[in-house]
């Protein structure tokens, strides 16, 4: 037996012919928290819906900690607490009234219900609003509510899709630090196009475009790709470019427009030591010096678009 | 867990002023009835010299009540049921249910349910009201026990009609307005066929059936009927939300 909480197998789904959803395989591990990256209308609500039982896939399948889905609905959604991007509250009770029924819908035993309660609203900073109606609290509070509702029943998979969406930056770092924490015991699903977040709380990410799976791996490699072997000097006088191709390591260097120069270097190679060194020796009047990185937003872009050229390759194979 | 989702509904319904709204309109008008009856009864026995034109104070006053009471269900059943599925598909609160980890079958059925409860709270308040005539006279209490049953399932009948219809659409008001209509029409049906008694569609008249239980029969035919009717609709119901998840 693995101990994967989450396994989707080849999901796919068809909205009236056209693929909202193509061949989507993954595995989530306990404790992992796994992010979910896409533009607008690529699937990733779609694919989300089908991991929480809301939609069936039209090929495919879903299995929760070894459970299908399909086959044990009940045995499977048990295990799952799910945000849908609209929240899905009655605003006409009270926070306490709303989120003692989830804990009852969602079978917590009726001798843990109020310490259940107790601890969602904690964990979500709603201490103070247990007696206001859902319909009086802000955006942000709501979206709290939402969250609660989640995780209320300890799930062994959270799945959130866009949960800091109209929130204040105070509120995105809780929510951030409370994704955090509850990825440390449960395995959690995020859906997001804000890119530093997924940096900032995923162990994991998926990229998906059009509904197909372009990038699926750790976000270190994600990491790695975007920072690269580059460095940015600024130097008040600037030599020519082969002087700095003399250092050991740099295999390139190129002056940009912005007067700044662009130095490559070999893999596993540290020059930025030896370039500050020389620099100081020849008087180039060293000004600056860091790691350039492509923004995660580039690389978003590099794998989306690589998606596109290659498309109709695939079409016509 | 069909229990949680009828008090969920319970819930709900008490949450606003709407559910102690219309229990206490309705009890209004069934209380001024249940007077207007009482008085009528003198006026008319008073009048009525030979034994044969005699009925009893239960019989006069019981049909009078319970007649009003499902007329008025007519209109208050729609009224009531129109928001259970249609609402919740507006606000998109339906996730929250499928999520879940409860059936299909059992979010219809406890629905249908705490519908039911509300409306039967009504019942008990009418059979409460009319047996307070034991205090000055003897009662048939199984003539009242049956209209009771008889009106606890002809609401049981409307209830999973409306759910049904409130389940097609997002619209609370059209789901109401379909449920009326359906109602009324299936009413009316033996008024259609009032010259012709064996006629199959006469028989699917929810008044034919409701008709035995006001005279204080209880006949096993119509209990299967109503049954039967509300299980169709239930089931219904559940095929159509079913079908949200199938097609998306």
């Amino acid at each position: 037996m693995n101990n994967f909480t989450v396994e989707a197998i080849e999901l796919t789904r068809l909205y009236g012919g056209r693929e909202a959803v193509s061949n989507v395989s993954f595995t989530l591990s306990k404790g992992e928290v796994l992010g979910f990256l896409g533009p607008n209308g690529a699937g990733k609500s779609t694919t989300m819906k089908m991991l929480t039982g809301n939609l069936a896939p039209s090929n495919g399948s879903v299995k929760i900690c070894g459970i299908d889905i399909m086959e044990n609905p009940k045995e499977a959604k048990a295990l799952i607490g799910y945000l849908p991007e609209m929240r899905p509250l009655y605003k006409e009770l009270t926070v306490d009234e709303y989120l003692t029924m989830a804990a009852r819908l969602h079978r917590v035993s009726s001798k843990y219900i109020k310490s259940a309660v107790e601890t969602a609203k904690e964990r979500c900073g709603l201490g103070h609003m247990s007696k206001r109606l859902i319909e009086n609290l802000s955006n942000g509070y709501q979206q709290r509510v939402g969250i609660a509702q989640a995780i209320i029943h300890r799930p062994m998979v959270v799945i959130l899709d866009e949960p800091t969406v109209g929130l204040d930056p105070i509120q995105i770092r809780d929510i951030r630090a409370l994704i955090r924490e509850v990825g440390g015991e449960h395995s959690v699903i995020i859906s997001t196009h804000i890119l530093p977040e997924v940096e900032m709380v995923c162990d994991q990410v998926q990229i998906i475009d059009k509904g197909r799976l372009v990038f699926n791996g750790s976000i270190d490699v994600l990491k790695r790709q975007r920072i690269g072997n580059k460095l940015l000097i600024g130097l008040h006088h600037a030599p020519k470019a082969d002087e700095l191709l003399k250092i050991n390591g740099v295999s390139e260097a190129e002056v940009l427009p912005s007067g700044l120069m662009r130095v490559r270097f070999e893999d596993g190679a540290a020059p930025a030591e030896a370039i500050v060194q020389t620099a100081v020796q020849q008087g180039w009047g060293l000004y600056q010096i860091a790691p350039d990185q492509t923004s995660l937003e580039d690389v978003f872009m590099q794998l989306t678009y690589q998606e596109q050229l290659i498309s109709p390759e695939q079409s016509t194979a | 867990m069909i229990i949680n989702v009828a008090r969920k509904e319970l819930k709900s319904m008490f949450a606003s002023p709407m559910g102690w709204v219309i229990l206490s309109l309705l009890m209004f008008a069934f209380g001024t009835q249940y007077l207007n009856a009482v008085n009528d009864y003198f006026a008319v026995m008073s009048g009525a010299m030979r034994p044969a034109e005699r009925t009893g104070v239960t019989q006069f006053v019981g049909q009078s009540v319970y007649g009003l009471a499902s007329f008025i269900m007519l209109f208050a059943v729609p009224l009531l049921s129109m928001r259970l599925i249609s609402e919740e598909r507006r606000s998109q609160t339906l996730p929250f249910l499928f999520s879940a980890p409860i059936s299909l079958t059992e979010i219809v059925v406890g629905k249908f349910l705490g519908l039911v409860a509300f409306l039967s709270i009504l019942i008990v308040f009418i059979g409460v009201m009319l047996c307070t005539l034991n205090i000055w006279s003897d009662i048939d209490f199984g003539f009242l026990l049956a209209n009771s049953l008889g009106l606890l399932l002809m609401v049981a009948g409307f209830s999973a009609l409306g759910i049904y219809f409130s389940g097609m659409t997002q619209q609370p008001v059209i789901a109401a307005i379909l449920t009326f209509i359906a109602l009324f029409a299936l009413m009316m049906l033996d008024r259609f066929f009032a010259g012709d008694p064996n006629n199959i569609l006469g028989s699917l008249s929810l008044m034919k059936h409701f008709q035995s239980f006001s005279n204080g029969l209880i006949d096993t035919a119509d209990i299967a009927y109503f049954v039967l009717f509300a299980v169709t609709f239930l089931t219904l119901t559940v095929r159509r939300l079913d079908a949200d998840r199938l097609r998306g």
